[in-house]
């Protein structure tokens, strides 16, 4: 199962933000490492919550900002 | 107190010259100035059924659409993704004018390259997607792109990211004569020395269902659904309204020393630009093209022609039962007897009606006449209507020499221009 939210957050954050698939690492920063903005960050969380069927609240949001953070978030949504 | 004509003189002499010395177009006709400007001299057809979406329900069904555009040619993926079609038109547009213009922006210049690009509407259809999200799924899955991928300034801004002018930047959305304005506005500021090269021009995508429904509601199309290639037939007695197009047309407007100093080639020389509002009516035309000819009458006053001396009018020419007599009405009201002896074509006849992508596109094809000596056709002109009784250069581009090339705009809400392009010398 975690394997699977991994390779389908990494699907997502390659299609949003634009970059190759090979380059979404668990431990990637969206901003630093993936060259997301603001825009793209709230566009990343709206595609996360439409995959998974969850709602990430904005507070949670600001301290998703690597691949793997969103993994665990999803992960424990989801437990 | 107002200037004495002395002073009038004075500040003409100031104003700086201004040539275009490069060109790139996104058309129905081709995705570049050759294949565009090939076409409009082979009489090509770029209008057919829609094929963006279902239109089997509109009362309307054709349009120029542009095929075979790739936006990865000119941007990465990622910024393809955050930016509307009317923008990735006016993107490759502009970076194909760079590339003709052999203009190097750098650090050195940035800020004296500015850039001007109208559009109509915007990305009307960016809107239409978030507003089916909305009502399905509810606000908060509306894009964090809808807005700045639909406001109808965005084709400027992001052209001047993506090509680094840091320069003047401003939008015209004048409807119709958005793309005219555009290059009206990039003129008078290189002629008075706020930038050296302005990237100007039109764009627009709206082959949406949305704007089919508002445009057919007025009944400003043509539904000759059955026989699309015949549907855009401006002059013609049966014509039946416009046919919807989409593109964008780009030029590079260069001070001339900035030109000769960098050994550019220069096409031809921008020396008018006049415009006027109805103040008449929302979408209906002022009779006699009243506001028309005080547009056409400003142009040439501002680059210092006489009516004898125009060769040729790419005409705003819509092909809808009210533009197209009121607007010869309005060139014989300027141009007198001489209207008779000069060529006027409508290259909507082959495009469609790109809206505020129009003055663009039809900007390069004034331009191109100029260097060209050649001059594109208006097709479809079977049977004129009586009452257009100009040399319309039916069927057929022809050999011509062109001194002078004035291209006509009008727009909803009564906007009117004209832009004057002459032979440099």
């Amino acid at each position: 199962m975690s394997d699977d939210i991994l390779g389908k957050v990494q699907k997502i954050v390659s299609e949003q933000l634009g970059v190759d698939e090979a380059e979404v690492k668990p431990e990637a920063n969206f901003a630093n490492d993936l060259g997301a903005d603001s825009l793209d960050t709230v566009e990343l969380v709206m595609a996360l919550e439409e995959e998974f069927d969850i709602e990430i609240p904005d507070e949670a949001a600001e301290s998703i900002s690597t691949v793997q953070s969103a993994v665990d978030f999803i992960k424990s949504k989801s437990a | 107190m107002a200037p004495s004509e002395k002073q009038v003189d004075e500040i003409q002499r100031s104003k700086k010259r201004v040539v275009i010395t490069g060109m790139g177009a996104i058309t129905p006709l081709g995705n570049t100035l050759a294949d565009y400007w090939q076409g409009l001299m082979t009489s090509k057809n770029g209008i057919d059924r829609v094929t963006a979406f279902d239109a089997s329900n509109h009362g309307s069904q054709v349009a120029g659409q542009v095929e075979g555009f790739d936006p990865l040619e000119y941007m990465d993926r990622k910024d393809v993704k955050r930016a509307a079609r009317f923008a990735h038109f006016a993107i490759a547009g502009s970076k194909q004018a760079i590339a003709d213009a052999k203009l190097e922006i750098t650090d050195l210049n940035a800020e004296q390259v500015g850039v001007m690009i109208g559009t109509g509407i915007g990305g009307i259809q960016v809107m239409e997607d978030q507003q089916e999200i909305y009502l399905n799924k509810g606000p908060s899955r509306c894009s964090p792109f809808m807005i700045p991928m639909m406001i109808a300034n965005m084709a400027a801004g992001l052209t001047a990211i993506q090509v680094g002018a840091k320069g003047p930047n401003s939008c015209s959305v004048t409807a119709c004569a958005a793309g005219s304005n555009a290059i009206g506005d990039a003129f008078r500021l290189v002629q008075n020395g706020y930038a050296q090269a302005m990237i100007c021009g039109g764009t627009e995508s709206a082959v949406t269902p949305l704007t089919f429904a508002g445009f057919s509601s007025m009944r400003a199309m043509s539904t000759r659904n059955d026989d699309p290639t015949h549907a855009s037939r401006p002059f013609d007695k049966d014509r039946d309204g416009f046919v919807l197009g989409e593109g964008s047309g780009i030029l590079i407007l260069e001070e001339l020393e900035h030109a000769i100093s960098r050994g550019a080639r220069i096409y031809a020389e921008m020396v008018g630009y006049g415009m006027s509002c109805d103040a008449y009516h929302m979408t209906g035309i002022a009779p006699g093209g009243e506001g028309a000819v005080r547009a056409i009458r400003l142009a040439l006053k501002d680059g210092g022609l006489a009516p004898e001396d125009v060769s040729y009018v790419n005409a705003h020419g819509t092909s809808t039962p009210v533009n197209d007599p009121n607007e010869t009405a309005a060139i014989k009201t300027v141009l007198g007897d001489h209207a008779y002896k000069i060529t006027v074509s409508s290259t909507k006849s082959m495009t469609g009606h790109l809206l505020g992508g129009s003055g663009g596109i039809e900007g390069v094809a004034a331009v191109m006449a100029v260097a060209n000596d050649r001059v594109p056709p208006t097709i479809n002109l079977e049977n004129p209507d009586p009452a257009c009784d100009l040399d319309y250069v039916a069927h057929k581009s022809r050999e011509q020499t062109v001194n002078v090339a004035l291209s006509n705009s009008f727009g909803f809400g009564g906007h009117n221009v004209t832009l004057a392009f002459k032979k440099y010398k």
